[in-house]
Protein backbone atom coordinates (compact mmCIF):
# COMPACT_ATOMS: atom_id res chain seq x y z
CA UNK A 1 0.00 0.00 0.00
CA UNK A 2 2.99 2.15 0.91
CA UNK A 3 4.86 1.88 -1.97
CA UNK A 4 1.96 2.79 -4.57
CA UNK A 5 1.47 5.55 -2.82
CA UNK A 6 5.04 6.63 -2.81
CA UNK A 7 4.39 5.69 -6.61
CA UNK A 8 2.00 7.86 -7.10
CA UNK A 9 3.94 10.80 -5.17
CA UNK A 10 6.70 10.29 -7.13
CA UNK A 11 4.58 10.32 -10.55
CA UNK A 12 3.82 13.84 -9.19
CA UNK A 13 7.00 14.86 -8.05
CA UNK A 14 8.81 14.53 -11.39
CA UNK A 15 6.43 17.13 -13.38
CA UNK A 16 7.30 19.38 -10.51
CA UNK A 17 10.56 18.92 -11.05
CA UNK A 18 11.25 19.10 -14.40
CA UNK A 19 9.43 22.27 -14.27
CA UNK A 20 11.72 23.70 -11.86
CA UNK A 21 14.23 22.50 -13.58
CA UNK A 22 13.61 24.24 -16.73
CA UNK A 23 13.19 27.82 -14.81
CA UNK A 24 16.76 27.34 -13.25
CA UNK A 25 19.05 28.84 -15.75
CA UNK A 26 22.48 29.29 -15.47
CA UNK A 27 23.11 31.96 -18.05
CA UNK A 28 24.07 35.02 -15.43
CA UNK A 29 27.52 33.31 -16.17
CA UNK A 30 28.00 35.18 -18.94
CA UNK A 31 28.41 38.53 -17.93
CA UNK A 32 30.40 37.21 -14.57
CA UNK A 33 30.51 40.03 -12.23
CA UNK A 34 31.69 38.39 -8.85
CA UNK A 35 34.47 40.94 -7.45
CA UNK A 36 35.18 44.18 -7.98
CA UNK A 37 36.03 45.26 -11.68
CA UNK A 38 38.05 47.78 -11.22
CA UNK A 39 39.98 45.39 -8.28
CA UNK A 40 40.23 42.33 -10.70
CA UNK A 41 41.50 44.56 -13.86
CA UNK A 42 44.60 45.95 -11.67
CA UNK A 43 45.59 42.86 -10.65
CA UNK A 44 45.16 41.14 -14.22
CA UNK A 45 46.98 43.83 -15.65
CA UNK A 46 50.55 45.54 -15.96
CA UNK A 47 52.34 47.82 -18.33
CA UNK A 48 55.46 47.73 -20.01
CA UNK A 49 57.78 50.70 -20.54
CA UNK A 50 57.99 49.85 -24.60
CA UNK A 51 55.76 50.37 -27.71
CA UNK A 52 57.36 47.12 -29.26
CA UNK A 53 53.67 45.36 -29.85
CA UNK A 54 55.23 42.63 -31.96
CA UNK A 55 58.11 41.91 -29.41
CA UNK A 56 55.90 41.95 -26.35
CA UNK A 57 53.69 39.81 -28.09
CA UNK A 58 56.41 37.59 -29.75
CA UNK A 59 57.63 37.09 -25.20
CA UNK A 60 54.18 36.15 -24.27
CA UNK A 61 53.88 33.42 -26.35
CA UNK A 62 57.45 32.59 -25.56
CA UNK A 63 56.38 32.82 -21.70
CA UNK A 64 53.38 30.28 -22.07
CA UNK A 65 55.07 27.89 -24.10
CA UNK A 66 57.79 27.53 -21.04
CA UNK A 67 54.62 27.63 -18.58
CA UNK A 68 54.11 24.34 -20.57
CA UNK A 69 50.57 25.99 -22.64
CA UNK A 70 49.12 25.12 -26.12
CA UNK A 71 47.84 28.12 -28.28
CA UNK A 72 44.74 28.50 -29.22
CA UNK A 73 44.23 31.82 -31.04
CA UNK A 74 46.45 34.39 -31.75
CA UNK A 75 46.18 37.48 -33.93
CA UNK A 76 48.46 40.64 -33.75
CA UNK A 77 46.20 42.73 -35.14
CA UNK A 78 43.75 42.68 -32.65
CA UNK A 79 46.65 42.11 -29.97
CA UNK A 80 45.21 39.27 -28.58
CA UNK A 81 46.82 35.34 -26.77
CA UNK A 82 45.23 32.73 -26.11
CA UNK A 83 46.22 29.33 -24.70
CA UNK A 84 45.66 26.69 -22.74
CA UNK A 85 46.70 23.98 -20.50
CA UNK A 86 45.34 20.96 -19.42
CA UNK A 87 46.89 17.58 -18.19
CA UNK A 88 44.75 14.03 -16.85
CA UNK A 89 46.05 10.47 -16.45
CA UNK A 90 44.50 7.19 -15.36
CA UNK A 91 44.29 9.27 -11.30
CA UNK A 92 44.17 12.52 -12.09
CA UNK A 93 40.72 13.99 -12.92
CA UNK A 94 41.22 16.50 -16.12
CA UNK A 95 42.51 19.88 -14.27
CA UNK A 96 42.60 22.55 -17.32
CA UNK A 97 44.08 25.97 -17.13
CA UNK A 98 42.81 28.98 -19.90
CA UNK A 99 44.41 31.94 -20.12
CA UNK A 100 43.70 35.11 -22.78
CA UNK A 101 46.42 37.92 -23.06
CA UNK A 102 45.77 41.35 -24.68
CA UNK A 103 48.22 44.14 -25.16
CA UNK A 104 47.63 47.31 -26.14
CA UNK A 105 49.08 50.56 -26.00
CA UNK A 106 48.89 53.08 -22.63
CA UNK A 107 49.96 56.47 -23.45
CA UNK A 108 52.51 57.20 -25.75
CA UNK A 109 55.38 54.90 -24.11
CA UNK A 110 53.89 51.82 -22.99
CA UNK A 111 52.03 48.91 -23.41
CA UNK A 112 49.61 47.47 -21.33
CA UNK A 113 49.64 43.84 -20.90
CA UNK A 114 46.15 42.40 -19.33
CA UNK A 115 45.72 38.61 -18.58
CA UNK A 116 42.77 36.58 -17.75
CA UNK A 117 42.82 32.92 -16.22
CA UNK A 118 40.20 30.41 -16.43
CA UNK A 119 40.71 27.36 -13.98
CA UNK A 120 38.17 24.49 -13.79
CA UNK A 121 35.34 26.14 -15.38
CA UNK A 122 35.73 29.56 -13.30
CA UNK A 123 37.34 32.75 -13.33
CA UNK A 124 40.74 33.30 -11.22
CA UNK A 125 40.35 36.29 -9.06
CA UNK A 126 43.41 35.57 -6.84
CA UNK A 127 46.06 37.68 -7.27
CA UNK A 128 48.92 35.16 -6.50
CA UNK A 129 48.48 33.48 -10.17
CA UNK A 130 48.67 36.71 -12.23
CA UNK A 131 51.67 37.80 -10.04
CA UNK A 132 53.34 34.67 -10.88
CA UNK A 133 52.48 35.02 -14.82
CA UNK A 134 53.70 38.77 -14.59
CA UNK A 135 57.22 37.65 -13.05
CA UNK A 136 57.46 34.76 -15.90
CA UNK A 137 57.11 37.30 -18.49
CA UNK A 138 59.13 40.29 -17.20
CA UNK A 139 62.10 37.34 -17.42
CA UNK A 140 61.10 36.85 -21.14
CA UNK A 141 60.93 40.78 -21.41
CA UNK A 142 63.98 41.71 -20.11
CA UNK A 143 61.72 44.55 -18.39
CA UNK A 144 60.37 45.23 -15.55
CA UNK A 145 56.35 45.28 -15.22
CA UNK A 146 54.44 48.08 -13.72
CA UNK A 147 51.35 47.87 -11.57
CA UNK A 148 48.72 50.38 -12.82
CA UNK A 149 46.21 51.69 -10.57
CA UNK B 1 29.61 -12.39 -6.44
CA UNK B 2 29.40 -11.04 -3.00
CA UNK B 3 33.04 -10.46 -3.10
CA UNK B 4 34.08 -9.47 -6.24
CA UNK B 5 30.98 -6.85 -5.65
CA UNK B 6 32.85 -5.73 -2.98
CA UNK B 7 36.36 -5.50 -4.32
CA UNK B 8 34.15 -3.93 -7.46
CA UNK B 9 33.31 -0.91 -4.87
CA UNK B 10 36.06 -0.92 -2.66
CA UNK B 11 38.39 -0.41 -6.11
CA UNK B 12 35.39 2.25 -7.16
CA UNK B 13 36.08 4.02 -4.45
CA UNK B 14 40.07 4.55 -4.66
CA UNK B 15 39.07 5.96 -8.13
CA UNK B 16 36.93 8.14 -7.03
CA UNK B 17 39.39 9.20 -4.20
CA UNK B 18 42.05 9.57 -6.15
CA UNK B 19 40.72 11.60 -9.03
CA UNK B 20 40.15 14.06 -6.29
CA UNK B 21 43.63 15.62 -6.82
CA UNK B 22 43.76 17.99 -9.93
CA UNK B 23 47.32 17.37 -12.43
CA UNK B 24 47.55 20.92 -13.24
CA UNK B 25 46.98 23.72 -10.16
CA UNK B 26 46.90 27.45 -10.08
CA UNK B 27 49.89 27.35 -7.64
CA UNK B 28 52.60 25.90 -9.81
CA UNK B 29 51.25 25.97 -13.63
CA UNK B 30 51.98 29.80 -13.97
CA UNK B 31 55.71 29.77 -12.32
CA UNK B 32 58.66 29.23 -14.21
CA UNK B 33 60.23 26.13 -12.81
CA UNK B 34 64.08 24.40 -13.93
CA UNK B 35 62.16 21.83 -15.29
CA UNK B 36 60.40 23.82 -17.74
CA UNK B 37 63.60 25.76 -19.12
CA UNK B 38 65.10 22.21 -19.33
CA UNK B 39 61.96 21.35 -21.53
CA UNK B 40 62.81 24.30 -23.36
CA UNK B 41 66.37 22.94 -24.04
CA UNK B 42 65.04 19.92 -25.57
CA UNK B 43 62.28 21.26 -27.77
CA UNK B 44 64.51 24.25 -29.58
CA UNK B 45 67.14 24.29 -31.99
CA UNK B 46 69.00 27.28 -33.80
CA UNK B 47 69.76 27.80 -37.21
CA UNK B 48 71.80 30.15 -39.27
CA UNK B 49 69.04 31.85 -41.16
CA UNK B 50 66.96 35.39 -40.96
CA UNK B 51 63.92 33.59 -42.78
CA UNK B 52 61.86 33.30 -40.72
CA UNK B 53 58.73 32.48 -42.99
CA UNK B 54 61.04 29.84 -44.73
CA UNK B 55 61.51 28.33 -41.88
CA UNK B 56 57.53 28.33 -41.03
CA UNK B 57 56.57 27.21 -44.31
CA UNK B 58 59.25 24.34 -44.17
CA UNK B 59 57.54 23.83 -40.36
CA UNK B 60 53.81 23.67 -41.84
CA UNK B 61 55.31 21.13 -45.30
CA UNK B 62 56.93 18.80 -42.90
CA UNK B 63 54.20 18.89 -40.00
CA UNK B 64 51.83 18.29 -43.00
CA UNK B 65 54.32 15.44 -44.75
CA UNK B 66 53.59 13.50 -40.86
CA UNK B 67 49.78 13.66 -40.89
CA UNK B 68 49.26 17.07 -39.32
CA UNK B 69 46.58 19.26 -40.20
CA UNK B 70 47.50 23.14 -39.20
CA UNK B 71 44.95 24.45 -36.91
CA UNK B 72 46.49 28.50 -36.46
CA UNK B 73 48.92 30.09 -38.04
CA UNK B 74 50.02 33.71 -37.50
CA UNK B 75 53.15 34.95 -39.11
CA UNK B 76 53.71 37.72 -37.89
CA UNK B 77 54.48 36.20 -34.52
CA UNK B 78 56.11 32.85 -35.67
CA UNK B 79 53.42 30.70 -34.86
CA UNK B 80 51.64 27.43 -36.56
CA UNK B 81 49.83 24.95 -34.29
CA UNK B 82 48.62 21.43 -36.07
CA UNK B 83 46.84 18.44 -34.41
CA UNK B 84 45.63 14.98 -35.76
CA UNK B 85 43.43 12.39 -34.60
CA UNK B 86 44.79 9.02 -34.47
CA UNK B 87 43.82 5.49 -33.26
CA UNK B 88 45.06 4.60 -29.61
CA UNK B 89 43.69 1.07 -29.20
CA UNK B 90 46.21 -0.82 -26.89
CA UNK B 91 45.46 -4.50 -26.76
CA UNK B 92 47.23 -5.03 -23.58
CA UNK B 93 44.46 -2.50 -22.21
CA UNK B 94 41.64 -4.88 -23.63
CA UNK B 95 43.46 -7.50 -22.00
CA UNK B 96 42.44 -5.71 -18.83
CA UNK B 97 39.26 -4.40 -19.21
CA UNK B 98 38.01 -8.15 -20.50
CA UNK B 99 39.87 -9.46 -17.11
CA UNK B 100 38.28 -6.57 -14.77
CA UNK B 101 34.91 -6.79 -16.48
CA UNK B 102 34.90 -10.26 -16.32
CA UNK B 103 35.92 -11.20 -13.09
CA UNK B 104 35.54 -8.26 -11.19
CA UNK B 105 32.50 -6.76 -12.73
CA UNK B 106 34.24 -3.24 -12.96
CA UNK B 107 34.39 -1.88 -16.39
CA UNK B 108 37.51 0.26 -17.36
CA UNK B 109 36.96 1.26 -20.49
CA UNK B 110 40.37 1.43 -23.00
CA UNK B 111 41.74 3.71 -24.60
CA UNK B 112 40.08 4.48 -27.89
CA UNK B 113 41.81 7.41 -30.09
CA UNK B 114 43.94 10.58 -29.62
CA UNK B 115 44.24 13.75 -30.44
CA UNK B 116 47.96 14.80 -31.04
CA UNK B 117 48.58 18.31 -30.71
CA UNK B 118 51.96 20.28 -32.46
CA UNK B 119 52.73 23.96 -31.42
CA UNK B 120 55.96 26.01 -33.13
CA UNK B 121 57.05 29.27 -32.20
CA UNK B 122 59.89 30.86 -33.84
CA UNK B 123 62.20 33.63 -32.73
CA UNK B 124 64.83 35.73 -34.01
CA UNK B 125 67.87 35.49 -31.86
CA UNK B 126 71.69 36.03 -32.08
CA UNK B 127 73.54 39.39 -33.01
CA UNK B 128 71.05 41.36 -34.97
CA UNK B 129 68.99 38.29 -35.20
CA UNK B 130 70.56 36.10 -37.74
CA UNK B 131 69.89 33.37 -36.14
CA UNK B 132 65.92 31.73 -35.70
CA UNK B 133 65.15 29.52 -32.93
CA UNK B 134 62.80 27.04 -33.70
CA UNK B 135 60.86 25.48 -30.76
CA UNK B 136 58.26 22.56 -31.29
CA UNK B 137 55.86 21.34 -28.61
CA UNK B 138 54.11 18.20 -28.63
CA UNK B 139 51.12 16.99 -27.29
CA UNK B 140 48.26 14.01 -26.85
CA UNK B 141 45.14 14.13 -25.44
CA UNK B 142 43.32 10.07 -24.84
CA UNK B 143 40.05 9.29 -25.56
CA UNK B 144 38.68 6.02 -24.18
CA UNK B 145 35.84 3.62 -25.66
CA UNK B 146 33.03 6.17 -23.49
CA UNK B 147 34.37 9.24 -25.53
CA UNK B 148 36.23 10.44 -21.97
CA UNK B 149 39.09 11.97 -21.81
CA UNK B 150 41.60 9.06 -20.14
CA UNK B 151 44.49 11.18 -20.80
CA UNK B 152 46.31 14.43 -21.63
CA UNK B 153 50.03 14.70 -21.44
CA UNK B 154 53.04 16.40 -22.97
CA UNK B 155 54.71 13.90 -25.17
CA UNK B 156 58.29 14.62 -23.42
CA UNK B 157 60.54 11.50 -25.27
CA UNK B 158 63.66 12.93 -26.07
CA UNK B 159 63.58 11.22 -29.69
CA UNK B 160 60.85 12.59 -30.98
CA UNK B 161 62.12 15.74 -31.01
CA UNK B 162 65.68 14.98 -32.57
CA UNK B 163 63.32 13.47 -35.14
CA UNK B 164 61.33 16.31 -35.81
CA UNK B 165 64.73 18.29 -36.07
CA UNK B 166 66.23 16.26 -38.36
CA UNK B 167 63.50 15.70 -40.68
CA UNK B 168 63.27 20.18 -40.66
CA UNK B 169 67.11 20.44 -40.80
CA UNK B 170 67.29 17.81 -43.95
CA UNK B 171 64.02 20.24 -45.35
CA UNK B 172 65.98 23.32 -44.77
CA UNK B 173 69.42 22.24 -45.96
CA UNK B 174 71.19 23.70 -42.37
CA UNK B 175 72.37 22.59 -39.77
CA UNK B 176 70.25 22.67 -36.42
CA UNK B 177 72.39 24.27 -33.64
CA UNK B 178 71.63 23.41 -29.81
CA UNK B 179 70.16 26.19 -28.21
Amino acid sequence: MISDRLKRNALLLIPLLLLVAACMTTHDRLLDMDTSQVQLRSMQSRAFDTTDKEKTMRAIIATLQDLGFMLDRADYTLGVVTASKARADAIQAPASLRVTVTVRPRGEKQLLVRANAEYMRAPVTEPKPYQNFFNSLEKAMFLEAHQVD
Amino acid sequence: MGTSLRIGSVLLAILILLTGCAAVTLDKDLNLTPEMLAQRQLQTRRFDTTDEQKILKTCAALLQDTGFNIDETETRLGILTASKDRDATDPVQWAVFLTAAIFLGVPIPPDDNQIMKAFVTTRPVGEGGSQIAVRVVFERIVYNTERRVAKIEALNDPTMYQSFFEKLSKALFLEAHDI
